[in-house]
């Protein structure tokens, strides 16, 4: 294979598959989000609300 | 609108069935095959450009979007886009978010249905022994309306029956119950049956076969840095277009799953984590597979000269064969499973925003929406499936599949970006944000993006003869007007210098049955939009939304 041809392959497929590894071990790695301790921070609510302004 | 059914099950499953969203047959066939249409290292640069600028905004401003929405329980897109601003006309625009679906997944299960049926064939070993042009033959006899008892290609009926009950079962199961599971499932199949296939394109070279039999130069061709492409608007307009079908924005899928994230968790490192894991299909998975194996036994200047989406069907069982009748089977079932998993995981997400939708203003059931989402699409899918040499297929996918994601995903860009504002919508990305985002995507997503778009959009208006903007250009302002290719979407619209004959001697031409299958989906698009307005009405009986206008 050309040297510039297997550079370029594996610098650009390495970039992805670190960037994707990486990316998935954080998502696996960060802890859930504590539930809201009060009304008012609660977002789990079922009905719309009207546009802010 | 109503309480609030479906949830996801866990991230890890949010994650996997939003790249499996995106992760379909695009990766392992459009992807490889654009990058040899278009000569391989001239596009690659362009395309990682492209991902960059425009795709990753797209992701953060879908999931941004449909994270709002669900925050007031809108889980699709007319009502999504109809709670970010005042102006109600926006609610119809957002019916491209679930009509797009229904026009996709019509051809697209046809194609899952294909990849079953080969699974099927080649455990049954149909293949083992066929040269190429029996394979190619197995294909058109395959699809060909004249092959049946009663001229109904019954096979492909029964395959795409089966397929679309497979689709409707995992759908009628909800979110984390069908959907979820599946990808968990369906996701880490295709990322081995796909390093399986890759190693084995990888480690190829050169096999002896003929002249230029050497998967080494496959790689050399799709790798070779070459700049030449930078200065080709042919090649940006093909790899943008590209980074659109693989990522699956435009379409309504990522804004539906996104919906039922709760307000407090995360969608930027969310995003990215999904983004990514589609490229590392594409780019490494994607990038070693078909073209590799082809080349290595037809040749790069067979391949140079052949490529296209059919080849997955056309060749793929022959190459297979190559390396003995055991390996035909093994490899053909990897391979049609492979694409099989790809295809379910993309076309779950194209009913979630029907499902969603139904469920949520209409208060239908799981099963109902399900159903009745088969049904709908089972009578778009019919004229695909028996109409598929006069065009239709083709005709789906160039609205729906094309120029419809293009429409939407303008529309959404500027209407995040520049009417809900871009500081509210940035505080929407990275609101509960796992990862620090850039800034810059801020700059991309109020400007580069919705630029980008735009120059595709106008460039597939607007495109010229033989893709030649040299010639156009010149024609242009010799007064001699500007000169349409036959694919532009302006040329599609109004045939210019073609006369529209429906019939010849007593028989339906091509155009019939053309312009029945865009009527169809016009019918598709009022039908949605009439139930948006439906909808719209219900809401406003039941909960008034006081608006300052």
């Amino acid at each position: 294979m050309e040297t510039s041809a297997l550079i370029m392959m594996i610098t650009v497929q390495g970039t992805v598959t670190l960037l994707t590894g990486y990316f998935f071990y954080k998502v696996l790695k960060t802890p859930p989000k504590p539930k809201p301790d009060s009304f008012s921070e609660n977002d789990d609510y079922p009905i719309r609300k009207p546009l802010e302004d | 609108m109503t309480e609030v059914k479906e949830n996801w099950g866990s991230r890890v499953g949010l994650i996997l069935a939003m790249a499996g969203n995106a992760v379909g047959l695009g990766n392992f066939l459009r992807f490889p095959i654009k990058a040899v249409q278009n000569g391989g290292g001239e596009f690659i640069i362009p395309y990682l450009v492209c991902f960059l600028l425009m795709g990753l905004p797209l992701l953060f401003v879908e999931w941004g979007m449909g994270r709002y929405g669900g925050k007031f329980g809108d889980h699709s897109t007319p009502f999504i886009l109809d709670n970010m601003t005042k102006r109600k006309f926006w609610k119809y625009f957002g019916v491209f978010g679930i009509f797009t679906n229904f026009g996709v997944i019509a051809y697209y299960t046809y194609i899952e249905s294909w990849t079953l049926a080969y699974v099927w064939e080649s455990i049954k070993g149909t293949f083992i022994g066929m040269d190429i042009n029996n394979v190619s033959h197995y294909f058109d006899q395959y699809v060909d309306i004249n092959d049946g008892v009663i001229n109904l290609p019954w096979k492909a009926l029964g395959f795409f029956v089966v397929t679309l009950a497979i689709n409707i079962w995992i759908l009628s199961k909800g979110l984390s119950g069908g959907v979820e599971k599946a990808a968990k499932i369906a996701m880490p199949l295709l990322l081995i049956f796909g390093a399986f296939l890759a190693f084995k394109g990888l480690s190829m070279g050169n096999t002896g076969a003929c002249a230029d039999c050497d998967a080494t130069m496959a790689f050399n061709f799709l790798w070779e840095p070459n700049f030449n492409g930078l200065w080709n608007f042919k090649t940006w307009l093909e790899a943008a277009g590209q980074v659109f079908f693989t990522l699956s924005v435009g379409m309504g899928t990522i804004q539906c799953y996104a919906s039922y994230i709760k307000y407090r968790d995360d969608i930027a490192l969310n995003a990215m984590s999904a983004g990514w894991m589609n490229e590392f299909v594409e780019i490494v998975l994607g990038a070693s597979v078909v073209i590799p194996i082809a080349v290595g036994y037809l040749g790069m200047e067979w391949v140079q000269n052949n490529a296209g989406f059919m080849m997955a069907f056309k060749t793929m069982p022959y190459l297979f064969d190559q390396w003995g009748a055991v390996s035909n089977v093994i490899f053909g079932v990897f391979w049609f499973g492979l694409l099989f998993f790809a295809g379910v995981t993309s076309s779950l997400a194209m009913g979630t925003p029907w499902m969603g939708f139904m469920e949520h203003e209409f208060e239908w059931g799981r099963k109902k929406s399900a159903i009745v989402f088969g049904i709908i699409v089972f009578i778009l899918a019919l004229p695909t499936i028996l109409f598929f040499q006069q065009g239709v297929f083709d005709e789906y996918d160039y609205w729906t599949g094309t120029v419809s994601l293009v429409v939407f995903a303008l529309a959404e860009v500027i209407l995040f970006g520049w009417i809900f504002g871009i500081d509210k919508a940035w505080k929407e990305i990275t609101h509960g944000a796992d990862i620090r985002v850039p800034i810059i995507f801020k700059f991309f997503i109020k400007w580069v993006t919705p630029i980008f778009i735009m120059l595709v959009f106008i460039g597939a208006l607007i495109k010229p003869k033989n893709d030649d903007w040299g010639i156009a250009w010149n024609s242009l302002t010799s007064g001699n007007g500007w000169i349409f290719d036959k694919g532009s979407i302006l040329h599609q619209l109004f045939r210019f210098g073609e006369k529209t004959i429906w019939f010849e001697n007593g028989h339906p031409t091509g155009t019939f049955f053309i312009d029945m299958s865009r009527l169809l989906l016009v019918l598709t698009f009022a039908g949605i939009a009439y139930l948006v307005h439906i909808a719209s009405k219900r809401r406003e009986n039941k909960i008034p939304i006081e608006h300052n206008d």
